[in-house]
This record gives structure tokens, sequence and C-alpha cells, in this order.
């Protein structure tokens, strides 16, 4: 059953996909002035522009173009950054460890912080903790993401300087620190362009992880530091909405009949609490979840911007400000697919929580 | 006794109901809710502050104060900490700044008034849009239902599949950034929200029974669709256009943060703090105002949206 509705539900978003990848297809043949010298740069020439069409097969049909589109995607093939004279596909590669640490940090914080303070402003609802959490919630989901992450650099690293509590207002480690890949540090040696070297590449550019796998605690303490600002900026809006949603669900489930009766039974406070109540609150907060990643994944390009991390959301704003369209094409159709995915995830885990949604 | 003349008997011993509209109604239970009412007293003062600027702002919102006659040329300076004589940090002949001066010297305090008007704007104009648009979209998909529906339906599916903000930007990429174009992405990217609602209250009316009386004395769909249907949806409408206006107004400073929106010298919030962000150490009073002023609007319109959903939800009807 469960098979069946995880099939349904990945066919329902092959739809989905293939309305993202016409819809980036359009956006770079809209810009306005011709894709060339968009592409390549207003100094190239006619010769160089007339061999870069039909090397695109920008002379073709639109409906063949966009075969030719969808078979590069495919193969993983986004073409070469001519600005930055860099594949695409490499680039993201690069970028790509810095978002997900970021994103995955974020929401950390947010569900770490979310959830308690909503389950103990419903448990001690309208006492002076619920009122606070309520004002926090709000005023949290009210703040523009970039003020809040000037401010926090603001106080963290300039008025608390010279107090343990500072922290670095940008970049993602210190300058000397070692952070050497972890598969060096085992003393592996890979080839340049296999798989392999690709995923291990891949996983050591998240620092965090980089520096547990090699033992580097320097490492590990610096890269820390340098990502908590742009988490507690970045997962604010989340953490407040899921303390809301927490709250309230928490709430709902705290008047049903069964937690009185479970009370009745004489179980501690603790146990009504964790087992019976916790438990049932929690799915509308996976639906809660997977409506703030689209704010992570908005969010991050702001945050990236702010405290100069080079990731994927402030590679594509660059990109854009300097109109490079290869990037802004492909970092749009993996960030969007990227998010068509995690919410499929969220869809999910929605069924596998509630047996009711995968048998209708 | 005439019909008139009994209910004006029961009248004189208070034995009628008088009845209530549901906007009375509403209006009740708002009225209950003090969050709601914080929120709509910030908006009131913040929509006293557009039509006002001109009256409470010092100084002209563009005009550097090297170019005022008559200012004192020695405290015309490039971001100028706040002047505020009564907390007595400066002396009596410098003219009085209470956020300051800018990086092109001008006052910060009549900027942030003025940028009331554009921020307000800015909420109210792209949710419009996307009410008018995501109406029409969802009333047509959710009467007519087909492969019409399945059309519309599955794009506004594909752009929700965007995070809102990253197809916004994409958006403006293609027009170009501008104030009008970053509104006009903002609008786009939020229809596909109001086309559901639209589209789920009418599919939940449509097979009523006063629908297909209209039908049967000859009404024709779009007396049935505009004046039948479509009222069903104007109290999700409001609740969801209310809180649409928080996030467009955050989404549109986050665009001109960027640079994709408001340019320069419109005195828009984003763009005023995306300006002076690097000097956020040295001039920390030109970041935060704006950035506080965008929260508490936002803030208001979340609260009052809140506030909304409550008041007129049906389940809570015992309350009133």
């Amino acid at each position: 059953m469960m098979l069946q509705y995880i099939l349904r539900r990945v066919l329902t978003s092959i739809p989905v996909i293939f309305g993202i990848l016409l819809v980036t297809f359009m956006l770079a043949r809209v810009i306005p002035g011709d894709p060339c010298r968009a592409i390549l740069g207003e100094k190239a020439t006619e010769e160089v522009c007339s061999r870069f069409i039909r090397e695109k097969g920008l002379d073709q049909p639109l409906m063949k173009q966009f075969g030719i589109y969808l078979g590069e995607i495919g193969r993983g093939e986004f073409g070469q950054s001519y600005r930055l004279s860099l594949p695409i596909s490499r680039l993201l590669a690069e970028r790509l460890p810095t978002t997900v640490e970021l994103s995955v940090s974020a929401l950390m914080v947010s569900l770490l912080v979310g959830i308690p303070l909503g389950i103990i402003s419903a448990v001690k609802h309208n006492s002076w903790v619920d009122v606070l959490t309520m004002i926090w919630a709000n005023t949290g989901v009210s703040m523009p993401v970039f003020w809040l992450g000037l401010m926090l650099a603001y106080v963290f690293s300039l008025l608390l300087k010279d107090t343990p509590f500072w922290l670095p207002p940008s970049g993602r480690v210190s300058p000397g620190i070692p952070d050497d890949p972890f598969y060096e540090v085992w003393g592996m040696t890979l080839t340049d362009g296999t798989f392999l070297f690709g995923l291990l590449g891949f996983i050591s550019r998240m620092n965090v992880i980089n520096a547990l796998l090699s033992a580097n605690w320097e490492l590990l303490k610096d890269s820390i530091e340098h990502l908590i600002l742009p988490s507690l900026a970045l997962g604010t809006i989340p953490m407040a909405l899921i303390a809301r949603m927490a709250r309230s669900s928490m709430l709902d489930v705290l008047g049903q009949d069964y937690i009185r009766t479970a009370r009745a039974k004489g179980l501690s406070f603790n146990a009504v609490i964790f087992k019976h109540a916790f438990r049932n609150s929690l799915l509308p907060l996976v639906t809660v979840i997977g409506l703030s990643l689209g704010s992570l994944l908005g969010g991050a390009v702001l945050t990236e911007t702010i405290f100069g991390l080079s990731g994927v959301g402030r590679t594509l704003f660059e990109a854009i400000t300097a109109r490079d369209y290869g990037i802004v094409q492909a970092f749009t159709v993996v960030i969007a697919v990227f998010f068509v995915a995690l919410n499929l995830l969220v869809d999910i885990s929605y069924a596998y929580l509630d047996p009711r949604i995968r048998l209708n | 006794m005439t019909q008139d003349n009994k209910v004006a008997a029961l009248d004189a011993e208070g034995l009628t109901l008088k009845s209530v509209s549901l906007w009375q109604v509403t209006w009740r239970r708002l009225f209950r809710r003090r969050s709601a009412m914080v929120g709509l007293g910030i908006l009131g003062a913040l929509i006293l502050i557009a039509f006002a600027a001109p009256l409470l702002a010092p100084y002209d919102p563009i005009r550097s104060m090297l170019d005022v006659d008559g200012y004192p040329r020695e405290f015309a300076k490039r971001r100028a900490a706040p002047c505020i004589h009564i907390m007595g940090d400066c002396p009596d002949e410098q003219p009085q700044h209470i956020m300051g001066l800018d990086g092109n010297v001008r006052d910060a305090f009549s900027r942030l008034l003025y940028g009331t008007r554009i921020s307000l704007f800015i909420g109210f104009s792209t949710v419009t849009f996307a009410i008018v648009i995501g109406t029409v979209l969802g009333a047509v998909s959710g009467y007519f239902g087909g492969w019409l529906d399945n059309v519309i339906m599955r794009f506004m599916d594909v752009l929700l599949a965007f995070p809102s903000l990253l197809l916004a930007i994409a958006i403006v990429t293609v027009l170009g950034p501008g104030l009008t174009n970053a509104l006009l992405a903002i609008g786009i990217v939020s229809i596909p929200s109001y086309a559901r609602v639209v589209r789920s209250s009418v599919l939940s009316v449509r097979e009523m029974d006063y629908v297909s009386a209209t039908r049967a004395l000859g009404g024709s769909n779009f007396d049935i669709l505009f004046r039948r249907i479509l009222p069903n949806a104007l109290t999700p409408l409001i609740v969801q256009g209310t809180l649409g206006i928080a996030s467009a107004i955050l989404d549109a400073a986050a665009l001109s943060f960027l640079g994709l929106g408001a340019q320069p010298p419109l005195p828009e919030w984003g763009k005023m703090l995306a300006d002076e962000r690097n000097q956020v150490f040295t001039a920390p009073h030109l970041v935060f105002y704006p950035g506080f002023a965008i929260m508490l609007t936002v803030l208001a319109f979340n609260l009052l949206g809140d506030g909304l959903r409550d008041a007129l939800d049906p389940r809570l009807a015992h309350n009133t």
C-alpha cells in the first residue's frame, strides 16, 4: 500500500518537473536581446556568435531546441559559464554543499528550538511563557531575513567583541585553519572525474562533516562558529512557523478525550505529554516543515549574500546581476527540482505517519 | 394589528432579536482579539503616516542636506549619527535628525516616513493584481472543470514548485530590474494560492441547489459564477489576501535588497537597507530602522490576517 502511494506520488511529480524544465527553458528564450550576446557577453563577435548559435542549436525550431535541452539536462550537462570559464556542473558541485549545510543546520535550529517552545506554550497555555512565545513567533515570521542577519552580525561580531560570545561575521572558515578533505587525510588517492571523487568531494565540502570524518577538531569548532549566525538568521522564520504550529496542534490534541482518559488512568504528566499527545501532534508539523523549505531555499540567497558564503544562492544572485544566463538557468532548475523532491519526501513521510492519507 | 405593528409591539417589549450581518459579527469578534487589534492599530498608524508623510517629514526625502539652503555645512556629513536634542547627544546648533543622515546626506527619518507609502502600495497593488487574476483562473477552473481545470491547475502547481522568492528573482531577470517589474513578479508568484482558494470554494458550492435553481431560472454562466458562486469565496480571499500582503512586502523588500526592485533615489525600505548594508558596523542606525519598519508593517498584516481568519471561521460561531 505504502509502495503504491509512493509510486503514485512520484508519478504525479513528473509533470511538475516537466513544467519546471519548460519554464526555465522559456525563461532563457524570452530574455530580451540576442541569446548569444546574453550568454557570451556584449563583446562577442559576429563570427563567434554564429558558431555559438549553430553549436547550441539555437537556429532550430523551438520544439527541437527543447528536446536538445531535455537531453542535456538528463545527462547532467549544464554547459559552460563563459564569465567564470568553468563547467556549470562543476560549479554546482562546488557550491551546493555550502547551501545544503546551511539549510540543514538552519532547519535543525528551527526544529530544536521551535518544537520545544511550541509544546511548552501549549502545556502552559495562557501563561507568560505562552504569551512571550507567541509574541516571538509573530515577530519572527515578520522579520526580513537580510535585516536579521545584519543585526545578528552587528550584535555578535561587534558589540560582543572580546567576549566569549563573539562570532565571526562572514565566511565559512578562518584563514589558516587546515581543511584538507577527509579522504586525503585517510590516505586515499582518487582520480579526478570519477564518480567516487565527485561524491566524496561533495561530502568533504560540507565542513562540519568533513571535520568529523577527518577528526579535525580545530576545523569543527571553527566551522560551527561560522555556521551559527547564518543558521540563526535563516532558521528564524521556520522556527517561528514551527513553534506556532506545534503549539496549536498540541492544543488540539490536549483537548481530546483520550488525553483525559490517559490522565484519569493515572499516567504521569510526562507520559501523557510525550507518549500520547506529542506523537499525535506531529502530523501538522510535517506540513509546516514542508512549507518552510521554500522559505529556506529562498532565504538562502539572502543569507549567503550577507554572510559571504559562496553557496548556490549567492552564486545564482551574482549570475543574475552579471547576466550569466547559463548559470541562472541551471541553478534554477536544480533548486526547483530539489524543492519538488523535498516536498515529495515530506508527502511520503506524511503518508507514513497517517495511514488515512495513503488509503485515500 | 398589522404585521408592522406587531413587530413594533414586540420591539417595545424587547422581544425581537436584531438581525446581525456577517460583517458585524466578524467585526465584533475581531474586536475581541487583542493581537488583531494591535495589528489594526499599527496598520492605522502606518496608513496615517503614509498620507501625512509630507506634513510629518522634516526634510525632502530625496534631497541631500548639502543642497538645502541655509543648512550648516559643518554638520552635513555622510552617515552622521542620529542627533536628538532632548537626548542631549549633540550640540544645540546641530540640526536635529532623529535617525541620522544616510550615505547621500539625506535625512533618514524623512525617507523612512515616505517609505511607508511605497511599502503599503507594494502590498496592496501586488495582492490586488494576484487576487483578480487568481480569482478568474480559479473560478474558471473550478466551474468548468475538465481539461481546462487540469491545464490551469497543473500550471499553478509548476509555479508553486519554485520557492517564491527564487521565481520572483527569475521573472525580474527576464523583465529587467525596477519596482514595477518587481511588483509584477511578486504578483505573478502569488497568483496560485488565490487560484486554489477560489477553486476550492467554487467546487464546494457548484452543485448546490440554489445554483441549480439559478440555472433553471435561466441565469447565464457569468451570472451564476459571479453573482451566486464567487461571493462564497470572499471570506477565504480576505484572509489569504491580508496574509499575502505581508509576504508580498517581505518579498519586495528582499528583491530591492538584491538590487532588483526599487531603484534610487526612491526611499524604499529594502533598498535603503541594501545601500547601507556594508556600513552596518559603522552606521548601524541606517540598517536598523528600515528593517524594523519592514518588520512592523509585515507584523501588522500578519496579526490582522490571523485575527480575521479566526473571526471569519464559522466553526467558532458560538463565541460571538
